[in-house]
C-alpha cells in the first residue's frame, strides 16, 4: 500500500539529506523536495487505494514487542486519510517556502523530514504504543528547527514549545498506561482497546489526562501560550508545519485516542471541553486584534481557529465531529499559507514584522503577489464562502448549536472577531497609505514561493467549492468499525 | 556442609578466567617495564584485558554449566550468565575507552584493578547468599575506590576517591549490620531460606530496621537519594573511563542484586503503599527512595554546568525510575528493571565515551567545551545526541521503550486500583523536568556556535568506534526491543522466574 511508503520515504529522505552534507544547500533542497513530493504522491495514490468506504484498511501489521502485545500496525480510515493528505501537501509547500535556507541546510531538511515522518506515523498508527512513539518522535525536531533557524527569542520559544509538548505527552503517557491496564486486553491495538468496554470509572479520570495532554498541542485554552511564541520564533517552514500539521496531531490524538477509546469520559467532560474551546476561540481572537507583530496575529488566529476543531469534537454529534476533521484540514492549509506569506514573502524581505513599520512600506505595490495571496488567504481564513474554512466552520457551528447553543453563539462572535482582526492586519500590512519608501530588499516573489502558495490556495478553493471531496472520506471514516463504540456511546444513527 | 571444590571451580570458572587475565596483565606489564613506550604497554594491557573478557563471554555462552553451590553462594543459571555476559561486554567497552587515556602510567595495575572490580560484580550477579553478597560488593567497591583516585596527581580525583571511600565504607557497614539483623531475625543467610522463614515470621521491628539498613547500603551503590552525595564528585573527579565503569557495570550489578533481593528474598515482607493504605515492608522503602531520587536527581541536574556532573545527577534520577518499577516486587519488575539498566548502561557508556573524547580534544567537560560540538565533530555530536535523547526517553531510542516499560510495570501495581498512580504521576512530572536539562545540553551541542579556533581532534579510532557501536546499539534496541527482551525473557524463564 502506498500510504505505508509515506513514512519510509520521509525517513529515507531525512537520512539522504543529512548525508548530502552541509556544503551544498541546493542539493539538499532538491533531495528534500523530491522526498516530500514522492510522499505527497504516495498519499494521493494511497488515498484512492483506501477508497471512500466505511472500512478500516490495514496496511501493515507485524508483531513488534511480543511480551507486551505491541504490534507495528499501520492502518487507515477516512479520517486518517484526510489528515495524511494534508501532511503531504503541507510538507511540499513547506519545502517550497524554505528554498532560501542555506545555513546548515542538510540538518534543516533532515529534521524537517524527520518531523514529517513522525506526523505521517501518528496519522497512520492503530497501535497505541506506536502512536505514542511517533507522537514523541515529532517533538524533538521541532525544538531544533526553531532553536537553530528561528528568529525572535528563538531559544525561549523553542524550549517553551518543547516543554509544553512534553508535559502533554507525560499526561498522555499516564492515560495510555491506564487504558492498557484497565482494558485487560494485553494489547495496544487501538480498535481492540476501543471495543474492550473500559470501565467508566477509569474513563472518568483517564479521559481528561489523554484529551488535555493531546489538546495542549492543539492549542487548548489555557494551555495555548506555547503556540504564538513558538510560531513567531520558528523559521517559516517550521511555523507552517507547526500550525499546519503539528497542531492537528494534538487534535487527532484527542479524537483518536481520547474520544474513540473513551467515549463515556468524552460525554462526561464535553461541557468542559466546549467551554474551554469557546473561551479559546473568543479570547485568542480578541488578543489577535491588538497585536503589533504580524506573526503574532497569525499565531493567535491559529489558536482561535483550532478552537473550532475542539468545539466540534466536544459537540460529539456527526456534524460537529466531521466538521472538526474538515476544519483540521482547512486550517492546516490556510494557516500554512498565512505563515508562508508572513514569514517568507514579507519577513525575509523586509526584516520586520512590526505592523507600524510595515504600514509605511506600501507592500501592496512592492510585493503585489504577496498582497494578493495574503488577501485571498485572509478571505479564506475569515471563513468566507468559496473557501474551505467556510464549510468547516459552518459544520462545526451547526453541530455545536445542537449540543451547546450558548457555546455556538459565542463561537459565532468569534467568527466576527476573526473578520475584524484579519481585515485589520491585511489593511495595516499591505494596504498602508501610498508611499515612496520601498523595502530594502524587494526581490520579486520567487517561483518556489509561487508554487507553494498556489498549491495551498488551490487546495482550499477546491475543498471550499466542492467539500464533498473530503466530507465523503471523513463521514466514511467516522462510520468505520474503529469508531463503533464511540458511535454507540454518543447515540449516532 | 561439605564443599565440592571441583564443582566450585566449574561454576566459578568464568570469574577465574578474569582473575587470571588480571594477573597476566600485571605480569606482562611488569615484564615490559617502564622502559617500554607507554602506548605499547597500554595496548598490551587493554588488549589482554579485552581478550580475557571475550574468552569469558565465550565460555559463558557455550560451556558454562548450570548449578548452585554452597547454599546459593554461587548460582549459575541462564539469568546470571546473561547478566555476567552483559557485565563483561560493558567492561570491554570501558577497556576500549581507556585505550588511549593519559591519566596514569601504571597501566597494568589499572587494567588489573578494573578486572578485579569486574570479578566482584560478576560474583554479585551470581550470588544468592547474603555473606557472599557482602564480600563481592566490597571487592567491587574497593576496586572502584582505587580506580576513582587512580590519577594521583589530580587533586579533584583524590578528593572524589576519599569521599567515595568514606561514604562507601559507611554504607558497607550499614549493609553488614542490616544483613546481620536479618540473619538474627531469620537464622538464614541464603535468599531462599530467608524468604521461607519470613513467609511465616512476618514483619518485626527488628527485621524492619534490618531492611532499612540493607537499603542504605544498596541505595549507596545505586546512588539513590539520600545516599547519592558521592556520585557527582566521583563522576566528575574520576578518570572518565572509570566514570563510565561506575555508571554502567556497577549500576547493572547493583540493580540486578537489588531486584533479586526484592523478588527472591523479601517477597513475604514486601508490604505495600497505595492511596494512603500503607503496610510497612520492603517496597514502601523502595517507593520512598524512588520518589526522593526522581525529584532531587532531576532538580539538582537543572543547575549543572559540567557534563559529567549532569550525567551523575541524571543517573540519580534514573535510579529513581528503576526503583519505581522495583516496587512492583515480582518477576515483571525484575524483568523490566534488568532490561532498563542494561540499556541504560550502554547509553551511559557511550555518553562517557563522548565526554572522554571531548576532554581529550578540549581539556574539559564543561559546557564551553561542548559548545558547538555539532559543527566541530558532527559524527561525535550525533552520537552524543542519540545518548542524551535516549536518557531523556525519546523514541526510537532504547531509553524510550525502557522507560515506558518501567512506568507500565509501576502502574500495574495493585491490579485494577492503580495504587501506585501517585508515584507514576511523580515520575511523569519529573520526566518533564528532565527534558529541560537534556534539551539545554543538546542546545549547547547543536544550536550554539563554536567559539575560538580549531580544536585538534585526536585520532581516537577505537574510542570513536566504541561510541558508534554504543549509539548503534541504542538505536537498534530502541527500534527492536525484542532483541534484548526476548533473550532476557528466556533467561528469566529458564532460571525459574
Amino acid at each position: 500500500m502506498a500510504l505505508t511508503w509515506t513514512i519510509w520515504i520521509s525517513m529515507l529522505g531525512a537520512v539522504g539529506v543529512y548525508l548530502a552534507g552541509p556544503g551544498n544547500p541546493a542539493r539538499c533542497r532538491w533531495i528534500a523536495l523530491m522526498a516530500s513530493v514522492a510522499g505527497c504522491v504516495a498519499t494521493v495514490v494511497g488515498t484512492f487505494q483506501v477508497g471512500v468506504n466505511s472500512e478500516l484498511v490495514t496496511l501493515v501489521r507485524v508483531p513488534w514487542v511480543k511480551p507486551l502485545g505491541i504490534d507495528f500496525h499501520l492502518a487507515a480510515d477516512g479520517v486518517s486519510v484526510v489528515l495524511v493528505l494534508l501532511t503531504g501537501l503541507a510538507a511540499v509547500a513547506g519545502i517550497l517556502f524554505s528554498w532560501n535556507i542555506s545555513v546548515r541546510a542538510n540538518e534543516f531538511f533532515a529534521l524537517y523530514l524527520l518531523l514529517i515522518t513522525g506526523v505521517y506515523g501518528v496519522f497512520l498508527s492503530f497501535d497505541l504504543f506506536q502512536f505514542f512513539a511517533f507522537y514523541e518522535l515529532a517533538i524533538v525536531p521541532k525544538y531544533f528547527l526553531i532553536a537553530i533557524w528561528g528568529s525572535t527569542r528563538r531559544e525561549y520559544g523553542a524550549m517553551k514549545l518543547a516543554l509544553y509538548s512534553f508535559i502533554g505527552s507525560a499526561l498522555v503517557l499516564v492515560g495510555v498506561l491506564a487504558i492498557y491496564l484497565a482494558s485487560g486486553t494485553s494489547s495496544f491495538d487501538l480498535v481492540r482497546l476501543a471495543n474492550s468496554g473500559l470501565p467508566p470509572g477509569v474513563q472518568t479520570w483517564a479521559f481528561p489526562l489523554v484529551f488535555v495532554g493531546f489538546a495542549i498541542l492543539a492549542g487548548l485554552w489555557p494551555f495555548h501560550t506555547w503556540a504564538p511564541t513558538g510560531h513567531v520564533a520558528a523559521p517559516t517552514a517550521a511555523s507552517m508545519l507547526l500550525a499546519g500539521v503539528v497542531m492537528k496531531l494534538g487534535a487527532y490524538g484527542a479524537l483518536r485516542v481520547g474520544m474513540m477509546v473513551m467515549p463515556h469520559g468524552a460525554a462526561l467532560w464535553a461541557p468542559v471541553v466546549a467551554t474551554l474551546a469557546t473561551v479559546g476561540i473568543v479570547s485568542a481572537a480578541l488578543v489577535a486584534l491588538v497585536q503589533q507583530d504580524f506573526k503574532f496575529v497569525i499565531g493567535y488566529s491559529s489558536v482561535s481557529h483550532m478552537g473550532f476543531v475542539l468545539l466540534g469534537l466536544a459537540s460529539a454529534n456527526p456534524r460537529g465531529v466531521s466538521g472538526a476533521v474538515l476544519q483540521m484540514f482547512s486550517h492546516g492549509v490556510i494557516a500554512g499559507l498565512l505563515f508562508g506569506v508572513v514569514g517568507r514573502m514579507v519577513y525575509d524581505r523586509t526584516h520586520t514584522r512590526e505592523l507600524t513599520l510595515l504600514e509605511g512600506l506600501g507592500l501592496a505595490r512592492a510585493l503585489p503577489f504577496a498582497a494578493v495571496t495574503f488577501t485571498l488567504a485572509a478571505v479564506a481564513s475569515m471563513g468566507l464562502p468559496g473557501f474551505s474554512g467556510f464549510v468547516a466552520e459552518m459544520q462545526v457551528l451547526t453541530g455545536a448549536w445542537q449540543a451547546f447553543p450558548v457555546a455556538a453563539l459565542a463561537a459565532g462572535v468569534g467568527v466576527v472577531l476573526a473578520v475584524a482582526f484579519t481585515l485589520r492586519v491585511l489593511q495595516k500590512a499591505f494596504l498602508g497609505p501610498p508611499t515612496t519608501v520601498t523595502p530594502e530588499d524587494a526581490t520579486p516573489i520567487t517561483l518556489p514561493e509561487k508554487c507553494g502558495a498556489l498549491l495551498l490556495l488551490g487546495t482550499s478553493l477546491v475543498v471550499g467549492l466542492y467539500p464533498k471531496i473530503l466530507l465523503d472520506w471523513i463521514d466514511g471514516g467516522l462510520g468505520s468499525p474503529a469508531f463503533a463504540t464511540m458511535r454507540k456511546a454518543f447515540g449516532w444513527p | 556442609m561439605a564443599m565440592n571444590y571441583f564443582e566450585l571451580a566449574r561454576l566459578t570458572l568464568a570469574e577465574a578466567i578474569v582473575v587470571v587475565t588480571a594477573l597476566v596483565v600485571l605480569g606482562v606489564d611488569l615484564k615490559m617495564g617502564s622502559a617500554t613506550a607507554l602506548a605499547t604497554r597500554r595496548g598490551w594491557a587493554c588488549g589482554l584485558g579485552v581478550l580475557g573478557c571475550v574468552a569469558t563471554v565465550a565460555w559463558l555462552w557455550v560451556g558454562a554449566p548450570a548449578g548452585s553451590i554452597g547454599g546459593g553462594m554461587q548460582v549459575s543459571d541462564a539469568l546470571t550468565r546473561w547478566v555476567k555476559m552483559v557485565l563483561l561486554g560493558l567492561t570491554v567497552g570501558t577497556l576500549l575507552l581507556s585505550g588511549r587515556s593519559a591519566f596514569s602510567v601504571h597501566i597494568g595495575e589499572y587494567v588489573a584493578v578494573l578486572l578485579l572490580g569486574l570479578v566482584g560484580m560478576m560474583l554479585i550477579a551470581g550470588t544468592e547468599n547474603v555473606l557472599v553478597l557482602f564480600l563481592a560488593l566490597e571487592l567491587a567497591s574497593v576496586s572502584l575506590y582505587i580506580l576513582v583516585g587512580f590519577n594521583k596527581r589530580d587533586p579533584q580525583g583524590t578528593e572524589a576517591a576519599v569521599k567515595y571511600f568514606l561514604f562507601g565504607g559507611m554504607a558497607g557497614a550499614f549493609l553488614l549490620f542490616g544483613l546481620s539483623l536479618i540473619y538474627g531475625a531469620t537464622g538464614a543467610i541464603e535468599f531462599r531460606a530467608i524468604a521461607l522463614k519470613l513467609s511465616t515470621a512476618g514483619v518485626s521491628p527488628l527485621l524492619l530496621v534490618g531492611l532499612v539498613m540493607v537499603l542504605v547500603g544498596l541505595g549507596f551503590k545505586v546512588a539513590a537519594v539520600p545516599f547519592h552525595f558521592w556520585a557527582p564528585d566521583a563522576y566528575q573527579g574520576a578518570p572518565t573511563p572509570v566514570a563510565s565503569f561506575i555508571a554502567a557495570g556497577s549500576k547493572v550489578a547493583a540493580f540486578f542484586i537489588l531486584g533479586k533481593l526484592t523478588v527472591v528474598a523479601f517477597p513475604a515482607v514486601s508490604g505495600h503503599w497505595s492511596w494512603g493504605s500503607v503496610a510497612p515492608g520492603w517496597t514502601p522503602l523502595l517507593a520512598m527512595l524512588a520518589a526522593a531520587s526522581m525529584v532531587i536527581g532531576n532538580l539538582a541536574a537543572l543547575s549543572q554546568r559540567n557534563v559529567k556532573r549532569l550525567l551523575a545527577y541524571s543517573a540519580v534520577a534514573h535510579a529513581g525510575y528503576v526503583l519505581m518499577a522495583l516496587v512492583e516486587g515480582k518477576t515483571l519488575g525484575l524483568f523490566a528493571v534488568t532490561f532498563y539498566v542494561v540499556t541504560y548502561a550502554i547509553t551511559a557508556l557511550g555518553a562517557f565515551g563522548v565526554v572522554s573524547l571531548v576532554e581529550a580534544a578540549t581539556g574539559g567537560a564543561d559546557w564551553e567545551h561542548f559548545r558547538g560540538l555539532s559543527q566541530r565533530a558532527p559524527g561525535l555530536a550525533l552520537c552524543f545526541g542519540v545518548f542524551v535523547l535516549s536518557l531523556a526517553g525519546i523514541p526510537p531510542l532504547a531509553g524510550f521503550f525502557g522507560k515506558f516499560y518501567l512506568f507500565l510495570v509501576a502502574m500495574s501495581v495493585g491490579g485494577g486500583d492503580f495504587g501506585l498512580l501517585w508515584l507514576v504521576g511523580l515520575g511523569a512530572a519529573t520526566t518533564c523536568v528532565s527534558f529541560f536539562y537534556y534539551l539545554r545540553l543538546l542546545k549547547v551541542v547543536f544550536v550554539e556556535a563554536p567559539e575560538g579556533g580549531k580544536d585538534v581532534w585526536p585520532k581516537g579510532g577505537l574510542e570513536f568506534a566504541t561510541v558508534v557501536v554504543a549509539a548503534v546499539g541504542v538505536v537498534g534496541i530502541g527500534c527492536m526491543p525484542g532483541f534484548v527482551l526476548g533473550p532476557l525473557q528466556n533467561a528469566l524463564a529458564a532460571a525459574g522466574f
